[in-house]
């Protein structure tokens, strides 16, 4: 018999400390799996963020570097510049991390068509903190901080990081994408692996968005918390390509 | 038997993803069993039912799951 799949060697053999049904992994594992099949491994440096992903640097057998609270983008910039050329460098942010205390930082790379590529990783809550209301929880989903369900009246409406990139020149990709299933999950699987082709191309600032269950604050089991996500996240915040003009270039 | 999957029970932490996407139906949680973690692991009971499809390996979050084709 032939092995057909196993453990990517973009990971380490490190045990994951993430709650049972986290999509953490499932994403760890697609950005490795993406590593491994362009031979990347030994010449990419990955940032973690701040928040559950926290010891991601532990996880993935790349080089890894840690940044301070949403400031993943920052130190990529400095580590892509200074890197030999061909060196491969990607973020992997959560929402809190990102969309909340790093959203200048996020903007501005992709501003300044920063060559790297940033996963962000978007369950819509704080988790490691608690399960605080985060800018990306929806209208209504309940978290420590908004026990009633968050109100569009007194806190806006979610931000949408995808759309937002979108609008920026120096952004040249950018797609959401969500692993409930199969079939998304090749299609994310895809996405990684396209951000990180044209980030070999020079081309620009890449991004995906996955869109991640988070079964414990969410208060379900990891099953519903798939089906949660579905029925009220991907409304929301629709799959798809946003921004692809590598072509263009 | 097309196909052979292996479980790193250990590791395993219950979560049922792999049952959810499993075409064939047999993959279930163990109840009989308590791992190191304290939780009941996943497991295939009819191993002779597996097509060797991988989808159970490729959404495990915890990659423990290894897949074996004919």
């Amino acid at each position: 018999m032939a092995i057909v799949y196993q453990k990517s060697k973009g990971l380490t053999d490190k045990e994951l400390h993430y709650c049972p049904g986290c999509t953490h992994g499932i994403a760890h594992k697609l950005v490795a799996e993406t590593l491994e099949e362009l031979g990347v491994i030994g010449t990419t440096v990955g940032v973690a963020p701040v928040g559950c992903s926290v010891f991601a640097y532990d996880y993935f057998s790349c080089d890894m570097h840690e940044a301070a609270h949403g400031r993943a983008p920052a130190v990529a910039t400095g580590i892509k510049r200074v890197s030999p050329p061909g060196t491969t460098v990607f973020t992997y942010q959560g929402d809190g991390d990102l969309a909340a205390i790093g959203t200048a930082e996020i903007v501005h790379a992709a501003m300044r068509g920063e060559k790297f590529t940033t996963i962000f990783i978007n369950n819509a809550i704080y988790g490691m903190t608690g399960g605080q209301m985060a800018p990306t929880t929806l209208v209504g989903q309940k978290a420590t901080t908004c026990p009633l369900g968050r109100s569009k009246e007194h806190y806006g409406s979610p931000i949408r990081m995808c759309e937002l990139l979108s609008t920026i020149d120096g952004c040249v990709y950018a797609e959401r994408v969500c692993v409930t299933d199969i079939p998304n999950l090749n299609n994310a699987k895809k996405a990684i692996k396209k951000a990180f082709e044209l980030q070999q191309k020079n081309a620009g600032f890449t991004f995906v968005e996955i869109l991640a269950a988070c079964p414990t604050n969410w208060g379900k089991t990891p099953i519903k918390s798939v089906e949660w996500l579905k029925e009220n996240m991907i409304p929301y915040y629709p799959l798809g390509v946003y921004k692809d003009t590598a072509e263009v270039k | 038997m097309a196909g052979k999957v292996t479980f790193c029970q250990d590791r395993c932490k219950g979560c049922e993803l792999c049952v959810s996407v499993c075409p064939k139906g047999i993959i279930a949680i163990d109840q009989d069993v308590t791992n190191r973690k304290g939780y009941h692991p996943a497991t295939v009971k009819e191993m002779d039912k597996c097509i060797g499809c991988a989808s159970c390996a490729k959404i495990c979050p915890d990659s423990i799951i290894t897949v074996e084709r004919l």
